[in-house]
């Protein structure tokens, strides 16, 4: 039943979702250090000076470091979990998936606050290494749930067919199973790295003295002068995200088709 | 013999290569999630000593937080924030996710999901500071309506609830669009027609039919926004000038600030039991819509 209003409704709401973000690339190139309207120039300055920042470097290293560690491992614990949660069943699957997609539904406030208590504790220096920790905890939860996706969308005669062609589980897995569930495994991976690139508050916990992008980013934010940089930072970071969401959503779009399935659409 | 033989044969059960398959993830839940949510757990009952943690059983630290005026006003902020951040996010979801599961045709609809989850895996940093951009003391409001001679000073919009709250609703607009449209997408098309075959009019068969069977896509959306606001910790932060803190910052303070971890402890735990509390009390409340099944 269709309601005609509606139509107009969703394009202004489409506006004021992206009011904020036509924003940035606005700021990014006006010649002006406050942020404000009438607009003064055309400049390309800012992206020169957040080219030049050797702190920014930094961090971005950091934090690919982080999000490339962070989505392979979560993927790879995905993969574990999403094929024992929809090929077998077994007693206490139930808890077992529930705790491991606790994250989904818990303040990331109170991830990042008990394991920054566990590690100090058993006295772990604060670094790189026990952000990439924190990531893979709250990645894992997205990770299955694409992955479930992909597994459940598989054939099960393909398998048992090689089985019966003579082919032992593993083998049966790489040659069959892993191809067909390949578009979850990547988008599964470009989705972690998304995450991990932008989570802010257990990087701000967990990476002691490191920067990573988003630390980084709050950190500036005090200063009215590095404003106009963080608007140009923007600019890249949004462009970024598109591009690797535009590869994702090509991957999940072809492993509907190669499994047979119709396109439901949405990412979560 | 006979017990070996039990266990070869336990070996290849389905059971086993269940747990063998999800060992891995789940050991990683155990030791990284499970452990510290109980060490956090037990550290609330212990004593505060300089730099260390007396382990000596104790209450005194829940009882400090909750006679705390401070502790209390910020979680009644953070309820209500979260309320209405909630509030205002489903209600203004639900006709965008009623548009597409109804109004576009099935080719679009893909489309129409990708383009409203864009923003949301854009740095939320970033689009939380734009919103203090377009609403500050000389940002794209003030600064508009200036040149347009509205006003004759700017005019204060920041740091206060009403700008959290905008904020916090944009920012959490797809986690509520996309189980309000799956649980659409579920209806039984028949169902609507039958409706008006028996004389409903189009709002009637909304309110009668539509409505209570995309209840539980509200449900999820109400739990999955109320649930991460409540700890949301750069927009009272950044938005609010942390001039109207909320848990999260309360915990940050007393856990690194102030480096009283029993205490942190405390009122993480407390602020986790009163969101576990009130999503079970919301879930009890609507229990006669989440019984329909298809």
């Amino acid at each position: 039943m269709k309601f005609p209003v509606l139509r107009s409704y969703a394009y202004v709401y489409l506006l004021f979702l992206y009011a904020p973000i036509i924003l940035l690339p606005v700021f990014a190139f006006n010649d002006g250090t406050i942020i404000a309207f009438p607009l003064k120039g055309f400049t390309t300055e800012w992206f020169r000076q957040m080219a030049a920042n050797a702190t920014l470097r930094t961090a971005v290293q950091n934090s690919l470091i982080i999000a490339v560690s962070a989505s392979i491992l979560a993927t790879t614990l995905g993969v574990f979990a999403a094929r024992a949660a929809t090929r077998f069943a077994f007693p206490g699957k139930a808890g077992i998936i529930g705790l491991i997609m606790l994250p989904l539904v818990l303040p990331e406030i109170i991830i990042a606050v008990s394991l920054l208590v566990v590690l100090l504790g058993i006295g772990v220096t604060l670094s790189v290494f026990t952000v990439i920790l924190g990531h893979v905890l709250i990645c894992t939860p997205y990770a299955i749930a694409i992955l479930n996706t992909a597994f459940n969308a598989l054939d099960r005669s393909l398998e048992e067919a090689a089985y019966d062609l003579g082919e032992t589980k593993w083998s049966t897995f790489r040659l069959i199973t892993l191809p067909l569930v390949m578009p979850g495994v990547i988008s599964s991976l470009l989705m972690s790295f998304t995450i991990s690139l932008d989570e802010f508050i257990i990087a701000f916990f967990l990476a002691g003295r490191e920067p990573t992008l988003p630390t980084y980013i709050f950190s500036q934010l005090r200063f009215p002068k590095q404003i106009p940089m963080i608007m140009a930072l923007g600019t890249v970071l949004v462009g970024a995200s598109i591009v690797l969401l535009t590869i994702a959503e090509y991957f999940r779009r072809r492993g509907i088709a190669k499994t047979g399935g119709t396109d439901s659409g949405g990412f979560v | 013999m006979a017990s070996k033989n039990r266990w070869r044969r336990w070996l290849r059960t389905e059971a086993f290569s269940g747990y063998a398959l999800i060992s891995p993830t789940a050991f990683y839940a155990l030791a990284l999630l499970a452990a510290p949510l109980m060490t956090i757990l037990a550290f609330s009952f212990f004593k505060d000593g300089y730099l260390t943690v007396i382990r000596e059983f104790t209450l005194q630290n829940y009882r400090d937080t909750w006679t705390d005026p401070v502790f209390r006003a910020i979680l009644l902020r953070s309820l209500t924030v979260s309320a209405m951040v909630t509030a205002a996010t489903v209600l203004i979801a639900f006709p965008i996710a009623y548009y597409i599961s109804f109004n576009v045709s099935p080719a679009m609809k893909s489309r129409w999901l990708f383009l409203i989850t864009i923003p949301f895996w854009t740095s939320y940093l970033i689009r939380v500071f734009l919103w203090k951009v377009i609403l500050g003391f000389n940002g794209v409001v003030n600064s508009s309506l200036d040149i347009l001679g509205l006003i004759e000073a700017p005019l204060n919009m920041l740091n206060n609830v009403q700008a959290i709250v905008m904020t916090l609703a944009h920012a959490y607009a797809p986690f509520a669009i996309l189980p309000i449209f799956v649980a659409l997408e579920k209806i039984d098309r028949a169902l609507l027609e039958a409706g008006q075959d028996l004389g409903e009019s189009r709002l009637m068969t909304f309110w009668r039919v539509t409505l209570p069977l995309a209840m539980p896509g509200v449900i999820a959306a109400v739990l999955i926004v109320f649930i991460p606001t409540i700890g949301d910790y750069v927009t009272p932060q950044l938005i609010g000038g942390g001039k109207v803190p909320m848990v999260a910052n309360l915990i940050q303070v007393r856990m690194l600030d102030l480096d009283n971890k029993p205490l942190g402890s405390a009122i993480a735990v407390s602020a986790m039991l009163i969101v576990t509390l009130v999503s079970l009390a919301f879930l009890f409340l609507n229990r006669r819509f989440l019984g329909v099944r298809k």
